[in-house]
């Protein structure tokens, strides 16, 4: 079947079998390969990208269901400068084989966005097979401490 | 070095970001399953679903016909020597007539598509007569079981040791039996790379992996072509930890690659990860101690045996370790250990971070507890008493000749300050079990546990172990510039970060390119046994000396003057006069290429285990805190402290990153780590079945790094990532058994071992 995605302010065109992910059609088919599959079953959010702004998982997101504009680890950056939380996780060091750190970054992104009240439950999904765990939750803070003192400018 | 000096950031004691962090934050780093080639295609592997069995036929008719099928490859198809292993070549590229474990390789498939791949393999007809399968270890060796190779009994290696009195005896006697259930690394980034044949007959591999040179001589015997022929990249690894040292699908891509003419990628989904790696060995231990009345340890005995799985791996190695380190670190006249490993139709295990003091530290520790308790000891004051220090002697006789502060680091962390005890309504999230709001607090009880323990670091037992660093300094732009090309594997422990602040420390150069890691230097050793740092960081750091002295030779031969340094980027004279700049002197490129040994080891003595085996040993403490929810046998690690001597921290930062990730491994063995293999079955292939700790299970960390410089090491350092996996999960263990009153002889502790 032919559907059209937007991804990263893109958009694209794709002729695909209904039940491709949407994790394969971005790196298979659109060679956006900065979503990671670790599992392919939504047990590791090492695919996580957003739908319209939510994170999803993409192993467990058909391609041909998106509607919304999709946003991957790639399309974070703005004016050839990397999101601020992107910025924090290099900071930070909130990785070691960086293997999760997309899918981090995303739900990071996300639960910096909402300014949810516990990151840490809100991350749960990500495996992060090196634990860098506490670097990653030192990131999503200055993140957040950014965020808010360019609120605060605003 | 004096404050006057111009300091560039980014040296040895610094913490520099790691080279490749901005790429793995922007998602442009490109891991081994990212790599694609325009017109390549995709090759899986079918594997047996069966623990043991004699391959009676295959038939690939109805698979060939599959469309955009461009290969189906059997054993026959092997060109060279269908054989690969790290110790022994006892393993088949693709099973020869007979499969030894369920999952084992039995044929290749290249297609267009990985679905069209998969299809065609699901068509291929494998007649198998199955056979009995050994499974049990433990009657593994008994003489009516059946061998697992037909030449070969189930023996992989027996070690033991002697020391002392023969049959000594002691005032107060304790003993247990302990199990390790079997864990796996769980590398997020699964087996994968890219082949691409060069037209004449070679091939380029692209692979993640943590030896290229290893793993390049095995795929050349499979493949019957020289290493001219056979050139390995590392591609971006996903987490390591030991899974990478065997080979995956390193020669099954290359055959399907030299077979089809194409670039092939091969990429295993997570199920076949759990079969297409080793695992860490699950052990069997029955120890007892003798000890005065005052405490001090008399004697040791130990019988560990080690389930090898289907082929040798590392076994042997890990049985060295397990059997030489496997006491503890502690002082012991009298010593009896049997160690072995055994061929069962069980899934493969090998190497993973620990290696074999993983498991006997359980037993050791939770035997020293016991012995504490029985006369009445302080449980860390045992240790502290017990414990090494510099000068004494292993239980292979060989002198401990660095830093072993045992007593310093288990007091350490039992001086760091506790986690507030629970008062008043708890936040559940904060209890066990969490938000899914099992309790509210009743029925749950604290306990504190703690551990010591050491690990060797580096190759022993008379290993060649060494690595090769090429060292060039050129000018670039005006400014002077250094690469430094090791083949050695960065997988995520900060290697490259490393050999940039070794050469900025030594050339004063402020930019350091690190060249790609491949095969066209001198091998690099093994990214493994805590051992890069030392090994590698030994290399790069002979090869810059060697690259100074040429440069301040070539200055005297110019500027016609003796006795030049290097300080900065300034060539200077013994007056401390600036006589030229660097730029100056390096009209052409220098470049050093230096293979740099560890000192070396020795192989120990067949019958009594005596010889000076390691070449380095590192200590770590630590303790826990754990609040067990009694009724349900639900845990919540909270808090996990820990002290290690590292001699010397070059990246502290990376130092504790090591320390926190290791720290969590040991935990998750302790706590919910485990491939439960059922008849030689996998049962729980997956992520949803086997559990690793999220981030919710990541208990605060106090991280205490002594740095007593090793003076044999180069820095002084000490090897960093092992020892956390070691020390953690038995004090996990004992804080577990500290709540509960449970002896817990068994790891991973399920919830039925507390509540029934
Ligand atoms: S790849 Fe999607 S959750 Fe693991
Ligand atoms: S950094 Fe390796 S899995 Fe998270």
């Amino acid at each position: 079947m032919d559907i059209t995605l937007e991804v990263n302010g893109e958009t694209r065109h794709l002729s695909i079998d209904p039940r491709v992910t949407l994790l394969d059609a971005l790196r298979e088919r659109l060679g956006i390969t900065g979503p990671k599959k670790g599992c392919d079953r939504g047990q590791c959010g090492a695919c996580t990208v957003h739908v319209d702004g939510r994170p999803v998982l993409a192993c467990l997101t058909l391609a041909a269901t998106v509607r919304e504009p999709v946003r991957t680890v790639e399309g974070l950056a703005a004016d050839g400068r990397p999101h601020p939380v992107q910025q924090a996780f290099a900071e930070q060091d909130a990785l070691q084989c960086g293997f999760c750190t997309s899918g981090q970054v995303m739900s990071a992104v996300a639960a910096v966005e909402q300014e949810v009240a516990d990151v840490r439950e809100f991350m749960s999904g990500n495996l992060c097979r090196c634990a860098a765990y506490p670097n990653i939750v030192a990131a999503v803070e200055q993140a957040r401490s950014t965020k808010e003192s360019a609120d605060a400018r605003v | 070095m004096t404050s006057t000096e111009t300091r560039m950031a980014g040296r040895l004691g610094d913490s520099p970001l790691r080279p490749d962090g901005t790429l793995k934050v922007t998602g442009e780093f490109a891991y081994s399953s990212d790599l694609w080639h325009d017109d390549m295609v995709w090759g899986v592997t079918l594997r047996s679903p069966h623990p043991s069995a004699r391959i009676r036929a295959i038939d690939l008719t109805d698979a060939l016909r599959v469309p955009g099928v461009s290969a189906i490859l059997t054993a026959k198809d092997v060109p060279g020597e269908n054989a690969v292993g790290l110790e022994h070549l006892d393993t088949p590229a693709l099973a020869d007539g007979v499969v030894r474990y369920q999952g084992e390789p039995v044929a290749l498939v290249a297609a267009d598509h990985p679905e069209t791949a998969r299809r065609a393999a699901a068509r291929i007809v494998v007649d198998y007569e199955v056979l009995p399968a050994v499974t049990d270890p433990r009657t593994a060796l008994d003489p009516d079981t059946p061998w697992v190779h037909a030449d070969h009994d189930n023996l992989v290696r027996d070690l033991r040791i002697r020391r002392g009195d023969p049959s000594p005896t002691a005032p107060v006697v304790v003993s247990l039996d302990f199990e390790v259930g079997m864990q796996d690394q769980a590398f997020l980034g699964p087996e994968s790379g890219l082949a691409v044949p060069d037209g004449e007959g070679g091939v380029d591999l692209y692979v993640a992996t943590q030896w290229l040179h290893v793993d390049q001589g095995q795929v050349c015997r499979v493949l019957g072509l020289p290493p001219e022929q056979v050139r390995l990249t590392l591609a971006g690894v996903g987490g390591a930890f030991g899974g990478r040292e065997d080979l995956s699908m390193h020669v099954h891509a290359c055959l399907l690659a030299l077979h089809t003419g194409k670039p092939v990628k091969m990429s295993y989904a997570r199920d076949e990860s759990f079969f297409g790696h080793v695992h860490r060995h699950p052990a069997w231990l029955r120890y007892e101690f003798g000890a005065r009345e005052t405490g001090e340890l008399v004697y040791a005995k130990a019988d560990i045996l080690f389930d090898g799985g289907a082929y040798a791996s590392s076994t042997p190695a890990v049985v060295g370790n397990g059997g030489t380190l496997g006491l503890g670190p502690y002082r012991i006249p009298n010593v009896h250990v049997d160690a072995r490993g055994v061929y069962t139709n069980n899934p493969t295990c090998g190497a993973m971070r620990g290696f074999g003091c993983v498991q006997a530290a359980f037993a050791h520790e939770a035997l020293m507890d016991e012995l504490a308790d029985r006369i009445g000891m302080d449980r860390v004051e045992i240790r502290a008493l017990n414990g090494m220090v510099e000068g004494d002697l292993t239980i292979t006789g060989q002198v401990v000749d660095s830093a072993a502060p045992v007593a310093e680091l288990i007091r350490t962390v039992r001086d760091l300050p506790l986690p507030a005890e629970p008062a008043g309504e708890r936040d559940i999230r904060e209890l066990p079990g969490g938000a899914s709001n099992t309790t509210h607090g009743e029925g749950v009880r604290r306990g504190i546990g703690y551990a010591v323990t050491y690990k060797n670091v580096g190759f022993s037992e008379g290993f060649d172990d060494y690595s090769t660093a090429r060292v060039r300094l050129e000018v670039v732009g005006g400014e002077p510039v250094a690469t430094v090309h090791t083949a050695a594997a960065e997988v995520g422990q900060g290697l490259i970060t490393i050999e940039q602040q070794i050469c900025r420390t030594e050339l004063g150069v402020e930019q350091v390119v690190v060249h790609p890691k491949d095969t066209t230097v001198g091998s690099g050793g093994s990214t493994s046994a805590s051992r890069q740092t030392y090994v590698t960081g030994g290399a790069v750091k002979a090869a810059c000396e060697a690259v100074r002295a040429s440069v301040l030779r070539r200055a005297s031969e110019a500027l016609g003057r003796a006795e030049l340094r290097l300080d900065g980027e300034k060539i200077v004279a013994a007056g401390g006069e600036v006589v030229a700049s660097l730029a100056e002197v390096l009209t052409d490129p220098v470049e050093e290429t230096v293979e740099w040994r560890h000192r070396p080891t020795y192989p120990i003595d067949p019958e009594t285990g005596q010889g000076n085996a390691h070449v380095q040993y590192a200590f770590s403490a630590h303790r826990a805190v754990v609040d067990v929810d009694v009724e349900l046998g639900l845990v919540k690690v909270v808090a996990l402290d820990t002290a290690q001597d590292v001699g010397r921290a070059l990246n502290p930062d990376a130092v504790v990153g090591q320390i926190q990730g290791g720290s969590a491994q040991g935990m998750g063995l302790a706590l919910m780590e485990e491939i439960v293999v059922q008849d030689g079955i996998v049962k729980n292939p997956s992520f949803t079945d086997y559990l690793i700790p999220t981030i919710l299970d990541m208990p605060p960390m106090q991280v205490k790094v002594l740095e007593y410089a090793d003076p044999h090491a180069p820095y002084g350092v000490r090897g960093v990532g092992e020892p956390p996996t070691i020390s953690s999960g038995p004090a996990v263990a004992a804080a577990i058994r500290a709540a509960t009153g449970k002896p817990l002889r068994r790891v991973p502790v399920r919830p039925e071992h507390i509540t029934f």
